[in-house]
């Protein structure tokens, strides 16, 4: 790795390149996550956001460059040390990618019964009292994801990522498809339990609700290449994108 | 607790101190500790204190779940008359604290119960009403697909010839490999076994007579029919599930479609008329495969055996297998979509309803055979 920084550096791409199907998304990007911040990429649709996050866990091997999560090259790792580095990951998928067979506890106890020894009695205890740390109410507990409504999902799915205490948390668009309302309940969970659990987070959004109050640092994904900075740092940038971005209808709309 | 606890392992240890209970806490209280603790804790007991105090002091790591095991510790005190009071909390950990004591006021998850007898015998009734609930929906979607078919009759350009053709080619022409060379496998095996058997009668060249009459009667349209239901009544099931699961199907109806006439309808008619073509086809592999084996096993040449099998089979036989296919057909394409329509919107939902396109459709279509067995036999052809 090169230098310590004088933060802890939880996440870090270095000269990342994402080529598919002949299309270039990320041209030699480098990016470093601290710990125990909230950082928020942004971008337009097809800018490679969603390809960024798939290469930090590992489900999208990059063309070139490397990124070490928790120190480690997760494409470098195989079998036991790999499960070592995922089981201090949690990811919440866009729409929860909850298990459709399974109801909403067993979905959160599913981690932990592959790896952990808890007895089942315990499990079930940690499972509601993970349901109810993201505002669940107790009797979805029982239900199947198909008879949840989105958000509450996506609740369920943060529940299933947070199961085994990850130090990262990974959230893919965690307020897209959610009523004003439950984004910003949605945010205002994400900041509390990030804060309580010391989680570093993250997230891809679209949602400028999310940016101001979640996150600490904005990296916005723009001609294959990635800006780090503030909202009021990013809103004087000169690029066309993220001047528009940042101070368009829709930004200051909602100021 | 151990003796000699390895270091930073989670320990506690309890003392009285005046009328105070004390639970000194310490090490690492992480998941993975949690199993060794949790029986103790449960039984953990104050005695004959009123007053306890958890000294937290020594903590050097605290996940939910020792968070947890501490707060349930000191709630089933506090549930037994005893006030407890936290000391020595590290302030890094108060916020974890705060949102689990905050939020969880939920009691465990009940889990599914145990299967016992009762539960078994539930299973298999609810199977069985499930099962005639099945048939009942399966008859209410015929009348309805015989009802788009009729108007589709009286207005022949309703019917979509573009999607009916690539069903066509789908179900039929990309099939063809697979079923002849099944057949004729099954021609090979059949002319072996009769041969083995009439050879020892000395009637070795009824093997043909054997051959022709099992392959066009029932042989060559089953394997036709079965090869289809496995290949295409799963495609259908699996391709209307997940077109369920998208949405696709609510957006054809929403853009104006009739969805029995976009979807079913090129598959069940294009099935239908494929399906006797295959079985043809299928039973001059099955014969071809027939007459090699009696070729290099019995020595009956070629003419021979063709002169043979014109003794054997009248043109009865021979049309009694291919009026059976167009039903099979109708069969596998009518359990292949209704299975698919029936899918709920989840993965697993989509696979169980394919699994159980293949098995329905392949058990109707025997039991179909069968009925046309006995109707046969009672006309006596």
């Amino acid at each position: 790795m090169s230098a310590m920084p004088e933060q802890d550096v939880a996440i870090s791409i270095q000269g990342l390149v994402s080529r598919i199907g002949g299309h270039t998304l990320h041209d030699h990007i480098d990016l470093d996550i601290f710990r125990g911040e909230i950082l928020a990429v942004v971008g337009s649709s097809g800018s490679g956001k969603s390809v960024l996050l798939r290469s930090i866990i590992g489900l999208q091997e990059p063309s070139a460059g490397r990124i070490e999560v928790l120190g480690q090259d997760l494409n470098n790792l195989s079998g036991d040390a790999l499960v070592h580095v995922l089981v201090r990951c949690g990811v919440l998928f866009q729409d929860g990618a909850l298990f459709g067979d399974q109801t909403v506890a067993q979905n959160v106890q599913t981690p932990m019964r592959e790896h952990t020894d808890l007895p089942q009695k315990l499990m079930d205890e940690i499972a509601s009292v993970r349901l109810s740390m993201v505002g669940l109410p107790p009797d979805a507990a029982s239900k199947y994801p198909a008879e949840l409504s989105g958000g509450m999902r996506k609740r369920a799915g943060l529940a299933r990522a947070l199961a085994l205490d990850p130090e990262l948390l990974f959230l893919d668009e965690p307020t897209a498809g959610l009523d004003p309302i439950s984004a910003s309940e949605f945010d205002l969970l994400v900041r509390e339990l990030q804060q309580s659990l010391r989680l570093t987070v993250f997230m891809v959004t679209h949602d400028l609700g999310t940016l101001r109050a979640t996150s600490d640092r904005i990296a916005v994904l723009v001609d294959q290449k990635i800006k780090v900075g503030t909202i009021t740092s990013l809103a004087q940038d000169p690029h066309p994108w993220i001047h528009e971005y940042f101070t368009g209808m829709r930004a200051t709309a909602q100021l | 607790m151990d003796a000699s606890p390895p270091p930073h392992a989670a320990w506690y240890r309890t003392e009285s101190r005046g009328d105070t209970f004390r639970l000194i806490v310490g090490g690492q209280w992480v998941r993975s500790e949690a199993r060794r603790l949790d029986p103790n804790l449960y039984t953990l007991d104050a005695g004959q204190h009123s007053a306890a105090e958890f000294d937290c002091g020594a903590i050097e790591r605290l996940d939910t779940v020792g968070a947890w095991l501490l707060l349930r510790t000191k709630r089933s005190l506090e549930h037994r008359g005893v006030t407890v009071q936290p000391v020595h909390v590290d302030p890094k950990y108060k916020a974890l604290v705060h949102t689990i004591d905050h939020e969880c006021r939920a009691p465990p998850v009940p889990q599914p119960p145990k299967p016992t007898l009762t539960r078994r015998l539930d299973r298999i009734g609810r199977g069985f009403v499930h099962a005639l609930h099945q048939g009942y929906e399966l008859v209410g979607f015929f009348g309805l697909i015989v009802f788009e078919t009729a108007a589709t009759v009286l207005q022949p350009r309703r019917l979509r010839i573009a999607a009916l053709v690539r069903q066509m080619e789908e179900t039929g022409l990309n099939a063809t490999p697979i079923v002849g060379l099944l057949s004729l496998l099954i021609g090979v095996v059949v002319a072996y076994q009769g041969s083995d058997q009439l050879r020892r009668f000395g009637a070795d060249v009824f093997t043909v007579n054997l051959l022709g009459v099992g392959v066009l009667r029932e042989l060559g349209g089953l394997m036709a029919a079965i090869i289809v239901a496995g290949r295409s009544g799963s495609a259908f099931a699996a391709q209307i599930g997940t077109m369920k699961l998208s949405e696709e199907i609510d957006a054809i109806q929403v853009t104006g479609f009739n969805v029995v006439e976009v979807l079913i309808l090129p598959r069940l008619l294009g099935l239908m008329l494929t399906l006797p073509l295959l079985t043809f086809y299928s039973n001059i592999m099955g014969l071809i495969g027939g007459a090699a084996t009696c070729y290099l096993d019995l020595g009956i040449t070629i003419p021979a055996f063709l002169h043979q099998l014109r003794d054997a089979v009248s043109g009865w036989t021979f049309w009694i297998g291919m009026i059976k296919a167009p039903v099979f057909a109708f069969i596998i394409g009518l359990v292949g979509c209704h299975q698919g329509f029936g899918s709920d919107r989840n993965a697993s939902s989509v696979g169980r309803h394919t699994t159980q396109a293949v098995v329905e459709s392949i058990f109707l279509v025997i039991a179909a055979d069968a009925m046309f067995s006995i109707i046969f036999s009672k006309l006596g052809i």
